[in-house]
C-alpha cells in the first residue's frame, strides 16, 4: 500500500492552518469543529456562521475531489469506513454508533478536537489544550493497538 | 449584529472551504489512512504511515503566526473581540472527555473534522456516526456546568 503521502499531507495541513488563521483573524473563533458542530443546537446562540462553515466545508471536500479525483479516497477510491475487528464480532452499526457516541461526548466535555486542541490550541500554547492532545492521541494509539482495528 | 454581516459570513465560508480542500488534499477524510497513523504496532515493520503528522504540524504553525498576529490586534477585522477559550484549569473534564474522545477516534478513524467532509463521499454508516456524534455531544452539554460556574470555579482555583 502507498501510505506515506508527505507531500499532499503538508499541502492539506497548511490549507488546513489557513482555514483557521482565516477563522480567527477575521472573526475572533477558534476553528475547532467538535465546537462549531456542537453548538448547532440549542442553547447556541450564533448559528448562522456555523452553518455556513459546515456546508462550504462539505461543498470544498466534494469540489476538491471533483477537481483532483488522483488524490485517493473520495476521488478515484470510494470512501469506506471501518468495519469493526472480527475478534470483536460486533455489528459495524454497533460499533460506529459507540465510537460516535464517545467522539460526540468526549469533545464536548473535553472542550475540543483534533482541530480545536490540536491546530489552535496548540498554536495558542494553550496547556489545557496540551494536555487534551498527548491524551487524546495517547488513548486512540492505545485503542488501535488493543481492538486490533488496522 | 455583526455576526450576520456579509464579510463576517464570507469570512467563516473562506474558512470552511479551505478547511475541506485540505482535509480532502491531506487524504485526512480517509478513516482508514487516519487509523494508519495510529497504529504505532506498524512502526517496527515500517508499515507506519506517518503521513497525519505532516498535516497537523504545518497546521500548527500557520495559525501559530496567525495567533502572533492576533496579539498585536485589539480585534479581530469583523467582530468586536477575539473569542479566546477563557477555562484555564486541567480537570477530570479536560482529561475524561480527551480520553473518551481517543477511544472512539482510535475505534473509527473519524474526529469531528472528516466526519462532517465525508459527509461529501456518503460512506454507508456515515449518518449512523454523525447522529451518534450529535447526540454523545448533546449529552456531554447536560452533564456541563454553565459557564458561569465554570468562571467561578476557575477564579477559585
Amino acid at each position: 500500500m502507498d501510505s506515506f503521502t508527505p507531500l499532499t499531507a503538508t499541502l492539506g495541513g497548511l490549507l488546513i492552518g489557513l482555514a483557521s488563521a482565516v477563522l480567527w483573524l477575521g472573526n475572533g473563533r477558534i476553528a475547532g469543529i467538535s465546537g462549531i458542530f456542537g453548538q448547532l443546537l440549542p442553547p447556541a446562540q450564533t448559528v448562522v456562521w456555523r452553518i455556513v462553515f459546515i456546508l462550504s466545508l462539505v461543498g470544498a471536500t466534494a469540489l476538491a475531489a471533483l477537481a483532483f479525483p488522483q488524490i485517493g479516497v473520495g476521488g478515484v477510491e470510494p470512501a469506506v469506513l471501518v468495519t469493526p475487528p472480527a475478534a470483536w464480532s460486533l455489528p459495524a452499526p454497533v460499533w460506529l454508533i459507540v465510537a460516535g457516541l464517545l467522539t460526540g461526548f468526549g469533545t464536548k466535555v473535553g472542550n475540543g478536537c483534533t482541530s480545536g486542541h490540536g491546530v489552535c490550541g496548540l498554536a495558542r500554547l494553550s496547556l489545557r489544550s496540551l494536555v487534551a492532545v498527548i491524551v487524546f492521541f495517547g488513548v486512540a494509539i492505545l485503542t488501535v493497538t488493543v481492538t486490533g482495528i488496522v | 449584529m455583526a455576526v450576520l454581516r456579509l464579510p463576517y459570513l464570507a469570512t467563516a465560508a473562506l474558512s470552511g472551504a479551505l478547511f475541506g480542500f485540505g482535509l480532502y488534499v491531506s487524504q485526512m477524510v480517509d478513516p482508514l489512512k487516519v487509523l494508519r497513523f495510529l497504529d504505532f504496532t506498524a512502526i517496527p515493520s515500517g508499515r507506519w504511515d506517518p503521513s497525519l503528522a505532516f498535516v497537523i504540524v504545518p497546521a500548527i504553525l500557520v495559525m501559530f503566526i496567525a495567533v502572533r498576529i492576533s496579539r498585536r490586534r485589539a480585534a479581530p477585522l469583523f467582530d468586536t473581540d477575539f473569542h479566546e477559550p477563557e477555562y484555564k484549569r486541567i480537570d477530570r473534564r479536560l482529561v475524561g472527555g480527551a480520553a473518551m474522545f481517543g477511544v472512539g477516534w482510535g475505534m473509527s478513524g473519524i474526529c469531528p473534522g472528516p466526519a462532517i467532509s465525508l459527509i461529501a463521499f456518503q460512506p454507508d454508516g456515515l449518518w449512523l456516526f454523525i447522529a451518534a456524534m450529535l447526540i454523545g455531544s448533546l449529552a456531554g452539554s447536560l452533564i456541563l456546568p454553565s459557564g458561569h460556574r465554570r468562571r467561578l470555579a476557575d477564579a477559585a482555583s
